[in-house]
């Protein structure tokens, strides 16, 4: 049984209602263009102001098959559709009474009720959209394959509320396993208990707490004692920002420098947000911490953040990526790749971590907060490795407009309309820098 | 004494979903559903089509014996509820077993009405409500040449297309002047029935059956009240189903013509609850309370007892039985949600007016009437005409202001309530 499913996903902002989805479902499921066969219907909304959508939404709870006197629908535990069963249908049309969505609908040319199945897995629509307003987002799956395996942190870590890391750090070691040593140098993650109090550990496999100086020197030399023996055992570190960027960076660098065979995972909340949320190398122009406090004198902070996941790739480690959580299929393919590359060098993971403690936003937001770093280009989703060079995972082609990430938090609430144009100018600028790098892949 | 903590007497669609939502909620506690059919869990609506042949008998059930295993249900069938002692929790079954429970749910459906007709008790006839009597009736029909349906509601317009199909000479007979009373007006229904003429059904409308008599083995003739006389092989009586209630005398539920219940489908008497076509609930459009014996309704009440009995936080009000109808004839379609006529909107109160929008296109034999009263929508009902009745059912119970939109709302129904659906509960 399945834990989560697949899904596609509208995106309202994007959509054009240009009907190329309806085109494409039709000649799917009829091989016509008439529209009266498509299961997804984009209509304007009323004031014609917005685009609306009526689809099958493959309730969890689906009230069609709940109605249903035949026995004609059924949800698949595996895939999560909704089937619907010709041979048992008796048309009666009481799903369509059943579901107030308009997702599954008497069809008069057919002469029976019909609605989306996505396709087995590969949706028409979603492959034609050309403006990314269709997704089909494969991140269900995912609970699914891994929900099977061994939280190996113990429960009750005293993260706080809605916090980014300990999800990240939850999903990172469920999917290594327990063939690892884990560093967490000082930060939210040993701060939230993963190293543990009073004598025991929060982790079930073996972790320790080095210091902010040394995590990825120490790491490299317990590598080596475990090749020595002739074991293979996966090397991990979770640090934070400040770990990675600022005070730990000349050991980073170094290992990254000798390829040593690790994985580097630098949890990316733009400060020191365990210790009282001091600004770090990481953090934002504009941001308001408590080292870069909002007052007379000044208004957040001064300089710009430095782009790690870059500089890494400077190092041309065997992998480097960035990652969202709001895009958690992304993340898993590339720890996938991280993983696979640390058994032969240096590997390098930057994930942002949104923080509703320090960046000041509500606990419930945190997905959002992630998503909208993401489809504003404040953060873009890439790849790097030698041979291939840096290829983006996400398309960074029509942003939302910039404001829509910051107005989300409150460490932006004070920027005028001048730093506002600064960070757009900022995050212009290195997605033109990175797509520089891609042209080059490109180019070889 | 048999005990079980939820105890279900029924086995369609309002216990079904009261075992899914008392599941969701409270997996571990012992669970028995008692259902005095024989078959696995099926659902009434489905029997003109076992009839018909589209159905296979074997091939109706709603759940399978699976599905009960990992639901961790005692599944007991053949068995009826004789009596219930809610002083002491506990019922009599009718092999006399006792049985005490936490919570119980009545969900025991109803039964077909036998209208007082002179000669009746003494004359062969069908009654389609079990799944054993539809297997009976597609016997019979395949021995018969001619048939009489007596009732032109939902089960006897089902029966009499299927059985006209079948190749039988078909009688309809209904007192009242038109077919579906209650889910459509008399110019829909008059629609409906001359599909049903032109496909040679004969109907009989106004007409009551005065006499029924026996005539060789399984036949009968029927004397109507004009003094007509009519012959047939077989007789299907579809005057209507009323709650089965009898086990609730002396127990002090309090019932009128089903079980009376509160929003929470919860009885006058302590942890006894009751669902679907055997409650009596509250009504959307009035103060009273009807019983609405409906499918969609029955699904409705039977998660909101289910939810109410295993005390589930997120358990919603009912909001009230409204009618709704979906109905397929000879390759049409008729859809009705709300009331069909001004007049059964019983809102007097209100100082907004009724307003009636009708189109109709007599060349494809399209009907659409749109019932509002002020801006908002209080009933729908078409023929031949798209519509998502789940959407116009929403914006029934929601009351959605249609004011904005009411003349593309009129001219389009399907395209503007999907647009509302999507705005509002997006």
């Amino acid at each position: 049984m399945a834990i989560g499913y697949n899904s596609i996903t509208f995106n309202q902002d994007k959509c054009d209602g240009c009907g190329d989805c309806m085109r494409a479902c039709s000649q799917a499921k009829a091989g016509s263009d008439d529209s009266v066969h498509s299961r997804i219907q984009i209509l304007a909304s009323n004031d014609q102001r917005s685009i609306e959508l009526a689809m099958c939404r493959q309730c969890g709870d689906p009230k069609c098959v709940s109605s249903c006197p035949a026995a004609a629908l059924s949800k698949d535990a595996t895939t999560g559709i909704i089937d619907w069963n010709a041979d048992k249908c008796v048309n009666c049309l009481l799903c369509t009474v059943g579901c107030a969505f308009g997702g599954i609908t008497y069809n008069a040319a057919v002469g029976h009720v019909s609605k989306c199945d996505n396709c087995n897995g590969d949706p028409a629509c979603v492959k034609v959209c050309p403006h990314g307003a269709l997704e089909y987002n494969t991140s269900g799956s995912i609970y699914s394959r891994v929900g099977a395996n061994e939280d190996l942190f113990v429960p009750g870590l005293s993260a706080c509320q809605g916090c980014n890391s300990e999800l990240l750090i939850r999903h990172t070691l469920r999917n290594i396993g327990s063939n690892v040593v884990v560093a967490t140098p000082p930060g939210c993650i040993p701060g939230m208990g993963t190293v543990g109090y009073n004598g025991k550990t929060g982790t079930k496999v073996p972790v320790f707490h080095p210091l902010l100086t040394n995590t990825a020197s120490m790491l490299a030399g317990i590598k080596k004692q475990y090749n020595r023996l002739g074991r293979d055992v996966t090397m991990l570190a979770l640090a934070g920002d400040g770990g990675v960027g600022d005070v730990g960076f000349q050991s980073l660098s170094g290992a990254a420098e000798r390829n040593e065979q690790q994985l580097f995972v630098c949890v990316d909340n733009e400060g020191y947000m365990n210790t009282g949320m001091q600004s770090s190398g990481s953090t934002p122009a504009g941001s308001w911490t408590s080292t870069t406090p909002v007052g007379k004198a000044m208004q957040g902070k001064r300089s710009d953040a430095k782009n790690m996941a870059k500089i890494m790739m400077m190092h041309n480690c065997e992998y480097v990526a960035t990652a969202s959580l709001a895009f958690m299929d992304d993340y898993y393919a590339k720890l996938d790749k991280a993983l696979a590359a640390s058994k032969r060098g240096f590997a390098y993971l930057h994930v942002y971590a949104p923080c509703p403690t320090g960046w000041r936003f509500p606990a419930a937001n945190t997905i959002d907060v992630c998503r909208k770093q993401v489809e504003t280009n404040f953060v873009t989703l890439w790849e790097f490795t030698p041979d291939q060079g840096l290829r983006f995972t996400r398309s960074t082609d029509k942003p939302i407009p910039l404001i829509e990430y910051l107005r989300q938090l409150g460490k932006y609430r004070h920027l005028d309309q001048g730093q506002i144009e600064h960070l757009q100018r900022r995050v212009d600028n290195q997605l033109k820098s990175l797509k520089a790098f891609e042209l080059i892949t490109e180019a070889s | 004494m048999h005990q079980s903590n939820y105890l279900i007497i029924g086995s369609s669609h309002a216990a079904l979903e009261a075992l899914a939502a008392i599941r969701v909620q409270d997996p571990d506690a012992s669970l028995t559903l008692i259902t005095r059919d024989k078959h696995l869990p099926y659902s009434p609506t489905v029997l003109p089509y076992v009839v018909s042949g589209r159905s296979q008998a074997d091939n109706v059930s709603l759940k399978d014996q699976r599905y009960l295993d990992e639901q961790q249900v005692t599944y007991i069938s053949g068995r009826s509820l004789i009596s219930i002692d809610p002083d002491n929790n506990s019922l009599i079954l009718d092999n006399g077993e006792q049985w005490s429970y936490d919570k119980l749910l009545l969900a025991t459906g109803a039964s077909p009405i036998i209208p007082p007709i002179s000669g009746i008790d003494t004359t062969p006839f069908q009654v389609l409500r079990t799944l054993d009597d539809a297997i009976a009736l597609r016997k019979a029909s395949s021995q018969a040449r001619r048939a009489i349906v007596l009732g032109a509601g939902l089960v006897g317009m089902h029966a009499a297309e299927n059985l006209a199909e079948a190749g039988l000479e078909v009688t309809l007979i209904e007192m009242q002047t038109q077919v579906l009373p209650g889910y459509f007006d008399p110019q829909a229904a008059a629609m409906i029935e001359s599909a049903f003429s032109q496909h040679g059904v004969s109907m009989k409308m106004g007409r009551k059956a005065v006499q029924i008599q026996p005539q060789g083995e399984s036949g009968c003739s029927v004397e109507l009240d004009n003094g007509e006389v009519l012959d047939a092989d077989l007789l299907l009586v579809s005057t209507g189903v009323r709650p089965v209630i009898d086990y609730c005398i002396g127990s002090g539920i309090n019932t009128e013509q089903g079980i009376l219940v509160d929003d929470h489908m919860a009885t006058n008497r302590s942890n006894i609850w009751a669902a679907g076509d055997v409650a009596q609930a509250q009504d959307f459009y009035s103060a009273t309370k009807v019983v609405t014996g409906i499918l969609p309704d029955a699904v409705e009440q039977g998660r909101i007892a289910g939810m109410a009995m295993s005390g589930d936080p997120y358990v919603k009000p009912y909001r009230g039985g409204i009618p709704i109808n979906t109905y397929c004839f000879y390759g049409q379609q008729a859809i009705s949600v709300g009331v069909s006529e001004s007049s059964t909107d019983s809102e007097a109160d209100s100082s907004e007016q009724n307003s009636i929008e009708i189109r109709v296109d007599a060349d494809i034999g399209m009907f659409q009437k749109i019932i509002f009263k002020g801006d908002r929508l209080l009933g729908i009902s078409a023929i031949n005409a798209p519509l998502d009745p789940g959407i116009m059912w929403q914006l029934i119970l929601r009351r959605t202001d249609l004011g904005p939109v009411k003349k593309e709302f009129v001219a389009q129904p399907l395209e503007t309530g999907r647009r509302l659906m999507s705005e509002t509960w997006r």
